[in-house]
């Protein structure tokens, strides 16, 4: 019997955590428009059932949003857009903040609720989920594609727990011990083998790390040892 | 004041008040590399902060906001653990505060993912691989630095000797702390400090740093709101706006 990856076990605490616990925060992004007032809006409506459009709709026009760092990739390449629910002619989406200090969240969330009034949608109500925490695993494959020939290398597949390397070791590595305390050891870093980095320009795998600190906190910066070439790399995250 | 929200506050206030200092050397950084990395480690803190301080707002319902808790409270009402309103001093005082803090951090947010209070579990599922990062930061500094130079090793012995007094204080659990325990909403102190010790102990080592004396005299005080001078002088820089312009907005 196959069990999902990210099953909780019944004896892990994180069992007694309710499902329901991701919706965190309702309408933390100012300028969003309350459910209440939303409710108030249909009540003085025509009673249309619906606003002609709907989830595949909805999240088609999102695809259609760039990101405001990163403008190469959309919102949904970038995975950050957890559930799109229309409900008549409000439209509820919910979406994850990449980092936590991440200031493009509010960019993001006016640009949504422009890109959809624009589009007609006149009621959109913005959810702030938290958990499960983003991760770069959540990018699509065409994201990933366009952030290469944008000159990004695009993060290494697969992230559970991230080993964040010494810059003495010279790259970063990803490693799958999910322990506290091997999570930040150093013992053994050495022994762990690193992702190949491939430059974006030549492809070269012939890379190391310059900076774990870029221009923005999603990007790391890399040097090419062939072609000399500098270039960003989203992290692993 | 209610426990929760005393222990949220004072969560948001260390991420804060670290996050303000590593801000002031924004465009001082002793490298390029190193002023990005230092403004991308406070900007991580005020994302945290920001989600500590909505919740405290939310639990407390006294109409105040996450702006108001940052810029509209004084040096007593902040409940920071001194060792972060300590001066940025040298580089080697800067990032073995942020070493003895990260520590810290990394452990506890680490604890703070199975508590009882499942928002208190969603933040920190959400900053724990940021403050994973930042530990491993700091502490391949404090390695680089302990075991480079004659000077290098000097000033990072010093830092880790002139620090270490308040870094005791995160472990000096009082009633507020005791409370959290019981309802099973954060990690006990004994458990943090076994493991805080030794991750430091591991990484002087290698960095040939001497450890200073474990049953050393600890600072306490900056939970309850009694602070050292130095806060003061930050929040005046940090709150200069509010307290010229009152509820200004952008």
């Amino acid at each position: 019997m196959s069990v999902p990856k990210e099953a909780p076990s019944l004896a892990s605490p994180k069992a007694i955590i309710p499902a329901n616990a991701g919706i965190l925060t309702e309408r933390p992004i100012k300028r969003s428009m309350d459910p209440a007032s939303a409710d108030r809006r249909m009540r003085g409506d025509d009673g249309a059932a619906g606003g002609g459009f709907d989830e595949e709709l909805v999240t088609r026009w999102l695809s259609e949003i760039p990101d405001p760092e990163i403008p190469a990739i959309s919102i949904t390449d970038l995975g950050i857009v957890r559930g799109v629910r229309v409900d008549g002619k409000v439209c509820h989406i919910t979406i994850t903040p990449t980092y936590s200090g991440c200031p493009a969240m509010q960019v993001i969330a006016d640009a949504i609720t422009e890109a959809l009034r624009v589009k007609g949608v006149q009621q959109v109500v913005l959810h702030t989920q938290l958990t499960p925490a983003w991760t770069t695993d959540w990018m699509t494959d065409s994201g990933k594609q366009k952030l290469r020939a944008y000159g990004i290398a695009p993060p290494a597949e697969r992230a559970q727990v991230i080993d964040i390397s010494c810059l003495r070791a010279g790259a970063a590595a990803v490693v799958t011990s999910v322990s506290a305390a091997s999570a930040v050891s150093r013992r053994g870093m050495h022994a762990v083998p690193k992702p190949a980095i491939a430059c974006p320009h030549c492809g070269s795998t012939h890379t190391e790390v310059t900076s774990q600190f870029g221009s923005t906190p999603c990007k790391a910066l890399y040097k090419c040892l062939d072609c000399r070439e500098p270039f960003d790399y989203f992290k692993c995250h | 004041m209610d426990p929760k929200v005393n222990y949220l506050l004072r969560l948001g206030d260390n991420a804060l008040i670290l996050s303000q200092q590593l801000c002031r050397l924004c465009g001082k950084g002793p490298a390029l590399e190193e002023d990005m990395a230092l403004s991308n480690v406070a900007l991580d803190l005020l994302g945290q902060t920001r989600l500590w301080y909505e919740y405290a707002a939310e639990l407390e319902g006294a109409g105040r906001d996450e702006d108001r808790l940052a810029y509209h409270r004084d040096a007593h009402d902040f409940k920071n653990c001194l060792l972060l309103e300590q001066p940025n001093g040298n580089y080697a005082d800067t990032m073995m505060r942020q070493f003895y803090f990260d520590t810290w951090h990394y452990f506890l947010i680490a604890g703070l993912t199975h508590s009882s209070d499942a928002r208190i579990a969603a933040i920190a599922e959400k900053s724990l691989k940021e403050v994973t990062y930042h530990l491993r930061r700091s502490g391949d500094l404090v390695v680089r630095m302990g075991d480079g130079t004659a000077i290098s090793h000097a000033k990072t012995q010093a830092a880790a000797d002139a620090l270490w007094m308040y870094s005791g204080e995160v472990f000096t659990y009082d009633a507020v702390d005791h409370a959290m325990v019981d309802a099973g909403i954060a990690p006990r102190a004994d458990e943090l400090c076994t493991q805080w010790l030794a991750h430091v102990a591991e990484i002087f080592a290698e960095a040939t740093l001497a450890m200073p004396p474990k049953d050393a005299w600890m600072q306490s005080g900056g939970k309850q709101g009694r602070h050292t001078e130095h806060l003061g002088i930050i929040l005046a820089e940090m709150q200069f706006l509010q307290r010229a312009y009152p509820n200004a907005q952008w």
